[in-house]
C-alpha cells in the first residue's frame, strides 16, 4: 500500500516497520513535537537522542499510543495507528523504570501479555522459558522481580515485551538507573539482542554514547524537532546544525565572525581576536556574519615545536593550563595567547605524555576539522 | 555517672508508657475477663465459673445479636469498600495538585464533626417528617409519608457513612504510591481495564484494602451510636446490649461476658486480616 | 483508567457522576443539619417556615438559642474541661513516647509498641467498661479498706478524662513519633558541640523542631476528645460533656437548637481540622 510522506514523495517500500508523518503534538500552547517526519526499516535499531525535555518521550509515547498527536499520521507496517489504542498496538515499550510488576513472579511477569490474549496456561509456560533463555535468564519464572539485579531486570523488561513479537519495540532511556559499569555492559548487550531478536528498536536517551553505541541510525532532537537524521558516524562527523555539533560528542565552540571569503575558505576573526582558516562546503556565509565554530578535541594536535607544521593548518602558541589524567580518553586544557581555553585529546603515547601545567606547546589543526554554523540569533 | 543519669531518663520516659498502658489498658482487661467469670450468687457473694458465657450461648436473643452485629458489620465494610474504592481510585489516580487536595480534604471534613452530628443529619433526611420523604411527596413519587428510619438499611447507610473515610485514605495512599508506568505497562502488553485492575491495581492496594477493611469492621462493630439512633430502640446491636446490662441492668458480670465476647470477636477478625494478608499490626495500623 | 489511557466517553462520564454522587452522599447530613438551623420552625424538618436567628440568639420560650440554653452552655464548658486535660495528658505522654521509641533502644520494645497500638483496635464501648470495672473494684477494695469515699473512681470527669486519654494517647505518640523520626540527630550533636547542655540543647533544638507535630496532635485530641461518645458514654457521671448532653436530647425529641450547636461543632471541627492538616506543612 502506497503511503505519503511529508516530503510528498509516495514510499511503497514495506521494508518501513515504522513512519511517523508530519507529526505535532500541542500541549496547551506549548509545541512538544513540531512536524516530525521520519521512517525506521525493518529490523533496524534507531535511537532518538535529545536534552531531556526536548519532546523525546512525547514522541515514543505517541508511538505507544499514550499520547495522541494534534496532527499528522504515525503507521506501522503501512497501517495507521491514529485512533487504536495502546493495548491494541502491535508496539511494545520498555519502560523509563522498567514498571515490571512487583506482585507477580518473574514468570507472570512475562506471560501477562500472553494472558491478554488468552494463550494457553501449558503454551504460556512454554513460551515464558523460551523467551526467558533466549534473554540468558533461564529457570527464573518462579522468582520474585526484587530478587534480580538490575541487568536482569532489564533483560526480563525485554522478554516481557518480546514474547508478544511486536513489530516495534520502544524503549524509553531504560539504562538510565544503571550504574555507569552495567551501563556499559547492557549497551553491548541491547545491541546484540536486537540483532538476536531481530526486531526493529526505538530507543530514546539523552545520553550521546548510548545512541552511538547502539544504533543503525540517530534522530538527534531538540525544542521539538529534529535537527538531523543519520548513522552514528555520519552525525558525529558531519553535524548540520550547530545544536547537533555541540551536543553529539564533546567540542571546542569558538565565537567568531567571518572576515574573508575565498571559496569555500573562510577566514575567520574569533571575538577574542584569533585568525583561523575553515573549510566549509556549500555555505552560504557571508563578510561580517557572525559564526560559531566547533572543533573536536581530537582534530587538535600538539607538538612542542613549530617545526614541520604545514603552513596550511592554524596554529598557535598556548600554555598548558591543566593536565586532565583519564586513562585513553585524557585530555589538555591549553590558554592561546588571546586568553581562550581549548580542550585537547591528549594521546598517552609518545613524548607528550610528560606534559605538565605552565609547559608551552603549539595547537594545530586543519581548517577541514572544524566545522562552521551561523551563530543564532539572540 | 554519665551512664546513670542517662539510665534514669530512659526509666523516667518509660515511667508514663509503662503506667498509661498497665493501669488503663492491660489490668481493666484483666479485672474484665475476671468479672465476667464471676457469677453473683446473693449479695455481694461471688463464685468463679463461666456462668455468664453459658448465659450468652443459652439465650437466642444474646447469641443472634451478635450474630447480626457480626454479619452486618461484614456487610458494611464490603459496601465501604466497593463504593470507596472508585472515590480512592479517583482521588489517587485521575487527579492532581489542587483538585486532588481539595477531593481529599473534602472527604475528610465530614469525620472531624461528631458522629452524633453526623447521625443526626441523617435522622432529618430519613425520618417521615423529614427531608427525603417530603421531597418525594412534593415531586409526587408517593402519595403519602413514608418512615426510612428504624429499620436494617438506615443502619447500613449509616455505618457506611461513619467509617467510609476510615477506607478511603489508606486506599488512597496505597493506590498513590501505585506507578503510573505499571498500568501503561499492562495497558502495552495487551491488557484491558479489567484484567489491570484485577491482576495489577487490586494486588497493589491490597495492604490498604486490608487496613481500611480492619479498621471499618471495627468500628461498626463498637458502633452504638448509629444502630440506635437510626435502628431504633429494637435495632439489636450487640454494643447496646453491653451497654443495657451494665447501666440499666446494673447487671456487670454478664455485661463484662458480652463486652469479652466483642472484644474477643474483633481482635479474632483483626488477627486473621493481618495473617491473610500477611501484614503486621504496626505496618497497618501505625500509618492510621 | 489514568489520564493518558484512552477511554470511552461514556465511561468517562458516568465515572463522574458516580464520584460527584458521591460526595453529595458526603455532604448531604452536615448540609441539612446547617440549613434547619436557620428554619423558623420548633422541628428541625421540613416544611421551611422562614429563616430565623432565633435557635443562636433567642431568650423567649420555645425559641431558646444556644448561648441562652444553660444545659448546653454548661455541656460545651464540661467537654471543654476534659477536652483540655485529655489533649495536655495526651501531648506530654506522646511526646515522652516518642523519645522513647525513637531514640532508646531496650529489650521488649517491639512488644511494648504493639501494646501501645493495643488501644486502636479496642472498640470504645469496651475501654469504656474495662476502665469502669477496674475503677470500681479498685474502689470498693479501697472503702472496705479504709471506710472513706473515694469518688474519684466513681462514673465521672476524672473517669471520662482517664478513659479518653487511654486511646487519644496513641494517635498523639504516633505524629509525634513520625516527626522526630525526621529529626536529623546530627543537629543536635552540632549543638552539643557549640557548647549546649543536653537539657539546653532538647529545649532549643528538638523541641522546636518538634512544635508543629505537638501543636497539631494537640490540635486532633481536642477534636477526638470532644466528639467522642462510646467510651464516654460509658464513664459519665452527672456533668455529661456535650454528645452525652446532645445525645440524650435527642431521645427525647429534637429541636433546632440541637441543629445550633451542631453548626457550630461543624463550623469549629473544620478550622480545628484543617488547622492540624496545614500547620504542621506550613513549618516544614
Amino acid at each position: 500500500m502506497p503511503f505519503f510522506t511529508s516530503r510528498g514523495c509516495i514510499l511503497s517500500d514495506p521494508t518501513h516497520d515504522l513512519v511517523c508523518s508530519d507529526l505535532m503534538k500541542d500541549f496547551d500552547g506549548f509545541r512538544a513535537v513540531d512536524h516530525v517526519s521520519f521512517e525506521v526499516p525493518k529490523g533496524s535499531f534507531f535511537s532518538i537522542l535529545g536534552p531531556s525535555g526536548c519532546g523525546k518521550t512525547t514522541l515514543l509515547r505517541m508511538i505507544a499510543g499514550f499520547q495522541s498527536p494534534t496532527t499528522g499520521d504515525l503507521l506501522i507496517k503501512g497501517k495507521s495507528m491514529i485512533g487504536v489504542p495502546p493495548n491494541k498496538r502491535p508496539v511494545s515499550m520498555v519502560f523509563q523504570h522498567l514498571a515490571l510488576f512487583p506482585t507477580m513472579s518473574i514468570g507472570d511477569n512475562v506471560g501477562f501479555g500472553l494472558r491478554q490474549r488468552g494463550v494457553a496456561r501449558a503454551d504460556i509456560a512454554r513460551r515464558v522459558d523460551e523467551v526467558l533463555d533466549r534473554v540468558g535468564l533461564p529457570g527464573v519464572s518462579t522468582r520474585r522481580i526484587d530478587q534480580l539485579s538490575g541487568g536482569q531486570k532489564q533483560r526480563v523488561a525485554i522478554a516481557r515485551c518480546m514474547i508478544l513479537e511486536p513489530d516495534v519495540l520502544l524503549l524509553d532511556e531504560p539504562l538510565g538507573a544503571l550504574d555507569l559499569k552495567l551501563r556499559e555492559h547492557m549497551k553491548v548487550e541491547l545491541k546484540s539482542l536486537q540483532a538476536a531478536f531481530d526486531t526493529t528498536f526505538v530507543y530514546i536517551t539523552h545520553d550521546q554514547s548510548e545512541a552511538l553505541v547502539m544504533s543503525d541510525n540517530i534522530a538527534v532532537m531538540n525544542q521539538g524537532r529534529f535537527e538531523q537524521v543519520g548513522a552514528p558516524h555520519e552525525v558525529y562527523h558531519n553535524p548540520q546544525t550547530a545544536f547537533v555539533a555541540g551536543f553529539v560528542g564533546d567540542a571546542n565552540k569558538i565565537d567568531a565572525k567571518v572576515s574573508a571569503v575565498n571559496g569555500t575558505r573562510l577566514t575567520l576573526t574569533s571575538s577574542a581576536g584569533t585568525e583561523m582558516k575553515v573549510e566549509e562546503t556549500g555555505s552560504s556565509l557571508m563578510v561580517g556574519q557572525a559564526v560559531q565554530v566547533f572543533l573536536r578535541p581530537e582534530a587538535i594536535e600538539l607538538s612542542k615545536s613549530k617545526d614541520g607544521i604545514e603552513d596550511e593548518l592554524n596554529v598557535s602558541r598556548c600554555t598548558v593550563n591543566a593536565v586532565l589524567f583519564n586513562g585513553s580518553n585524557s585530555s589538555v586544557m591549553v590558554r592561546d595567547k588571546a586568553g581562550s581555553l581549548f580542550s585537547v585529546a591528549l594521546p598517552q603515547t609518545g613524548s607528550l605524555a610528560d606534559l605538565r601545567e605552565g609547559d608551552e606547546v603549539f595547537t594545530c589543526w586543519r581548517p577541514q576539522k572544524a566545522r562552521c554554523y551561523p551563530a543564532p540569533e539572540v | 555517672m554519665r551512664s546513670d543519669a542517662s539510665k534514669l531518663g530512659f526509666y523516667l520516659l518509660l515511667a508514663p508508657i509503662v503506667l498509661w498502658l498497665l493501669v488503663l489498658i492491660i489490668l481493666p482487661h484483666v479485672g474484665l475477663f475476671i468479672v465476667s467469670i464471676s457469677e453473683k450468687i446473693g449479695p455481694r457473694i461471688y463464685e468463679t465459673g463461666f456462668g455468664n458465657y453459658a448465659t450468652f450461648f443459652g439465650e437466642p436473643l444474646y447469641w443472634r445479636t451478635f450474630a447480626r452485629t457480626a454479619i452486618m458489620s461484614i456487610l458494611a465494610t464490603a459496601l465501604t469498600l466497593i463504593l470507596g474504592f472508585p472515590i480512592a481510585y479517583y482521588i489517587a489516580k485521575l487527579t492532581r495538585g489542587r483538585t486532588k487536595t481539595t477531593l481529599f480534604l473534602m472527604c475528610m471534613i465530614p469525620f472531624w464533626v461528631s458522629e452524633l452530628v453526623r447521625t443526626f443529619g441523617w435522622m432529618i433526611l430519613l425520618r417521615e417528617t423529614g427531608v427525603i420523604s417530603t421531597t418525594l411527596q412534593i415531586i409526587g413519587v408517593i402519595s403519602g409519608p413514608i418512615e426510612l428510619l428504624y429499620n436494617d438499611a438506615a443502619i447500613m447507610v449509616g455505618l457506611v457513612y461513619t467509617s467510609i473515610l476510615f477506607m478511603v485514605v489508606p486506599l488512597v495512599t496505597t493506590l498513590d504510591s501505585l506507578d503510573d508506568s505499571l498500568i501503561e505497562a499492562g495497558y502495552d502488553l495487551g491488557g484491558t481495564t479489567t484484567s489491570i485492575l484485577r491482576e495489577i491495581v487490586i494486588p497493589h492496594a491490597m495492604p490498604g484494602i486490608v487496613s481500611g477493611c480492619i479498621v471499618v469492621f471495627m468500628l461498626s462493630l463498637g458502633n452504638y451510636l448509629t444502630p440506635i439512633l437510626l435502628g431504633g430502640k429494637d435495632s439489636l446491636w450487640f454494643t447496646g446490649m453491653i451497654y443495657n446490662q451494665f447501666i440499666t441492668r446494673f447487671n456487670w458480670e454478664l455485661g463484662s461476658a458480652l463486652g469479652f465476647l466483642l472484644l474477643a470477636l474483633s481482635s479474632a477478625i483483626v488477627f486473621l486480616g493481618l495473617k491473610l494478608s500477611k501484614q503486621s499490626l504496626s505496618n497497618t495500623m501505625g500509618r492510621a | 483508567m489514568i489520564p493518558t489511557i484512552p477511554q470511552p466517553r461514556f465511561t468517562k462520564w458516568c465515572y463522574r457522576a458516580y464520584v460527584t454522587a458521591f460526595f453529595v452522599y458526603l455532604a448531604l447530613p452536615l448540609t441539612v443539619v446547617c440549613v434547619f438551623a436557620f428554619n423558623d420552625s420548633v422541628f428541625p424538618s421540613p416544611p421551611w417556615e422562614g429563616f430565623t436567628l432565633a435557635w443562636f440568639f433567642g431568650t423567649e420560650a420555645p425559641y431558646i438559642g444556644v448561648f441562652h440554653e444553660r444545659s448546653i452552655l454548661r455541656a460545651i464548658g464540661t467537654s471543654a474541661f476534659v477536652a483540655l486535660w485529655v489533649s495536655g495528658l495526651a501531648v506530654a505522654v506522646g511526646t515522652c513516647n516518642a523519645f522513647l521509641f525513637v531514640r532508646h533502644e531496650f529489650r521488649g520494645k517491639a512488644l511494648l509498641y504493639m501494646l501501645m497500638l493495643l488501644p486502636l483496635i479496642i472498640p470504645g464501648v469496651i475501654l469504656g467498661i474495662s476502665i469502669l470495672v477496674f475503677s470500681s473494684a479498685i474502689a470498693n477494695t479501697l472503702e472496705d479498706a479504709t471506710g472513706l469515699w473515694f469518688d474519684g473512681l466513681r462514673p465521672g470527669l476524672p473517669l471520662v478524662i482517664l478513659g479518653q486519654f487511654s486511646f487519644i494517647t496513641t494517635f498523639a505518640t504516633l505524629v509525634i513519633t513520625a516527626r522526630l523520626q525526621k529529626f536529623d540527630p546530627s543537629l543536635e550533636e552540632a549543638a552539643l558541640n557549640l557548647g549546649a547542655t543536653k537539657l539546653g540543647t532538647i529545649r532549643q533544638i528538638t523541641l522546636p523542631f518538634l512544635m508543629p507535630a505537638i501543636l497539631a496532635s494537640a490540635v486532633v485530641s481536642v477534636l477526638m476528645s470532644f466528639e467522642n461518645f462510646n467510651t464516654t458514654l460509658m464513664l459519665v457521671g452527672s456533668d455529661s460533656p456535650l454528645t452525652i448532653t446532645m445525645f440524650d436530647k435527642l431521645k427525647q425529641g429534637s429541636t433546632p437548637v440541637l441543629n445550633a450547636v451542631s453548626l457550630l461543632l461543624i463550623v469549629i471541627s473544620a478550622v480545628l481540622g484543617l488547622f492540624s492538616l496545614f500547620f504542621p506543612q506550613s513549618k516544614s
